[in-house]
């Protein structure tokens, strides 16, 4: 919780003089007010700088830790990673680029599930990362989003996913492109499950993820100022043949359309899924608390609760993840 | 299952790119004027517009009642302009779903056609949700309890192609081609020069052949030597003979097993490895 009590602190600028003094390591300059900012301070807002409130990229094993109750979660599926099916080669070979990617980014894929509980709930949260090739979704992706929300109907739980991506993974061609299709067709066995999915959009969601599970949730959330889109902005202006206007994209601009539920601060959202959470997770819905009932023969109001078709769908898969 | 031979002498993936946007092909209006009966076509997405780029209707095939939908793409400057180059907005998509919506409500099977370099990107469509509107069309049409057969008549481009192309099979003529993004526009992002098409299509494995090897489509529709574009009729003919062939794979099951079978195999796409 820490995380969230210090958020008010203020965090002073370094003086103009300092800011030259060769500080690699311990300052970071703000992209967007250049202020630079200690990493120290830095992490403690969360990555937000507390001058202009520019929200960094965050790395996804650090979004789990601030996400999750006292920081604590199980990392799953990390086995789980990309081949190169195609025999892809452009300047170089796709399975160096994901040898390279593993390295730089020191995560296993460009999405990290975890199982844990946020203000008590029990859900599984699928964190994306920029930094692992463009955050690109590739069969692994796919396979791992997909196993989040199948184990999230096993164990009646939420999904919550924090996307930032390019889109589809071209080194993977069309399994790539399959994957929307995979996880798309996940997302209605949970919806008819009735359990909640809250999809948070981080600087960068296009393409593929944008048009699959990100634009899904229940309710959507972006962080301020996140890039959120379909297509990517140069191509828009290469078919359009004019400059795009200032801010299109924006979370603000998707708010403004009616594409997102919300903008919220980063600071803001962890207390904001928890009230989220507190409003969807419903004792009279979730089949867990009604089979409780059902099971004690004291089924008002729960024992109405049919059984969702497709649940039989689901339980008769082979190879589910256990 | 017939599996088909490639009759045409072997091409290289940009050739088959070609052929697949060749300004002769059939579009999907050919194919529905020779392939079904008392076509009505239904406009609208009762949102917001019509949009020109996707039609689609209630229609017969071999008698019994159907609905059609699919990318329709232009001939000639005037009306590729009023087709917006078959590139569908999110109004097109949400006409796509109110068909798909159509059909299930009166228990009628949907056959859909792919055609489209690719979903429209422009300001307006961003500002109305393509990309919600494509995701709600995968997550619908993956439970949608009639049979939907989709076939990619000549280019299937990306999540524009994906968004009606979800069903119980797949099929693709010979030259068609299905990819994640453009040979073209792969190159200019990955080799920074569009001149290196001939190599991203390649790498793409975007031809039937091998996207059948691949298992994301379920059967290559043979074209008559020297490709669609030469014969609409005989093009049209042959993929008649996989389309009943087809339909009568898929009506054998009932909704459950029919759902049951589509989540398997949606499920099943990708390749990845468990071992660290
Ligand atoms: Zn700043």
């Amino acid at each position: 919780m820490s995380w969230f009590r210090k958020k008010d602190q203020k965090v002073e600028a370094v003086p103009a003089n300092e800011r030259h003094v060769k500080t690699e390591g311990v300052f970071q300059k703000c992209p967007r007010c250049e202020t630079a900012l200690s990493r120290r301070h830095l992490e403690e807002s969360l990555q937000v700088c507390p001058h202009c409130n520019h929200h960094f990229r965050l790395d996804a094993r650090l979004r789990l830790a601030i996400t999750f109750d006292g920081g604590e979660y199980e990392e799953l599926d990390s086995e789980v990673t990309s081949i190169d099916a195609l025999g892809f080669v452009d300047t170089k070979p796709y399975p160096e680029r994901l040898v390279q990617a593993k390295q730089n980014s020191g995560l296993p894929e460009a999405i990290i599930n975890a199982r844990g509980l946020i203000g008590d709930h029990l859900v599984f949260v699928g964190a994306m990362d920029f930094s692992f090739l463009g955050g690109s979704m590739g069969s692994a992706v796919g396979e791992k989003v997909t196993r989040i929300i199948e184990r999230a109907i096993n164990e009646r739980a939420a999904v919550i996913t924090f996307s930032a991506s390019g889109g589809a993974r071209m080194q993977e061609g069309m399994l790539s492109l399959m994957q929307m299709a995979k996880v798309s067709a996940a997302l209605s066995l949970l919806e008819e499950a009735r359990l909640p999915f809250i999809s948070v959009l981080t600087d960068p969601t296009t393409g593929g993820v944008t048009a699959s599970f990100a634009m899904l949730g229940d309710v959507i959330i972006a962080e301020p100022k996140a890039q959120i889109g379909f297509a990517g902005p140069r191509v828009i202006e290469q078919t359009i043949r004019q400059k795009l206007p200032e801010g299109f994209q924006s979370a603000e601009f998707l708010l403004e359309h009616g594409m997102v539920d919300m903008v919220v601060d980063r600071r803001e959202m962890r207390p904001m899924l928890i009230k989220l959470l507190n409003f969807m997770v419903n004792p009279e819905v979730h089949p867990q608390v009604a089979q409780v009932a059902l099971a004690n023969n004291n089924g008002k109001g729960s024992s109405t609760i049919s059984q969702p078709e497709t649940s039989g769908a689901l339980s008769k898969l082979d190879g589910q993840p256990k | 299952m017939n599996e088909t031979t490639i009759v045409n002498d072997p091409l290289t993936a940009l050739e088959r790119v070609k052929l697949a946007r060749h300004k002769d092909r059939p579009y999907t209006l050919d194919f529905i004027e020779r392939l079904f009966e008392d076509f009505v076509e239904l406009h609208g997405d009762r949102r917001f517009a019509e949009d020109a780029a996707i039609v689609c209707g209630l229609a017969r095939f071999h008698g019994s009642p159907v609905v059609v939908l699919g990318h329709q793409k232009g001939r000639g400057t005037k009306q590729s302009v009023r087709r917006n180059f078959g590139m569908p907005k999110p109004e097109g998509y949400r006409k796509a779903l109110r068909m798909l919506k159509l059909a299930e409500k009166f228990n009628r099977p949907v056959f859909s056609f792919i055609d489209t370099s690719g979903a429209y990107p422009g300001i307006d469509a961003e500002e109305r949700g393509q990309a919600e509107a494509i995701a709600h069309n995968l997550r619908e049409s993956s439970k949608l309890r009639v049979p939907v057969i989709v076939t990619v008549i000549g280019e299937g481009g990306s999540g524009g192609a994906l968004a009606i192309g979800l069903g119980d099979r797949v099929l693709m003529l010979e030259n068609a081609v299905y990819s994640v993004i453009t040979p073209e526009g792969c190159a200019a992002i990955l080799w920074k020069d569009a001149g290196e098409a001939e190599r991203a299509a390649t790498n793409l494995r975007l031809t039937a052949s091998e996207l059948y090897r691949l298992g994301i489509i379920d059967r290559v529709v043979a074209e008559p030597p020297g490709g669609a574009h030469t014969t609409h009729d005989e093009t049209a003919r042959l993929l008649d003979d996989a389309l009943q062939e087809t339909l009568a794979e898929v009506t054998q099951f009932d909704p459950p097993s029919r759902l049951t079978q589509r989540y398997k195999r949606l499920r099943a796409l990708g390749r990845w490895t468990t071992s660290v």
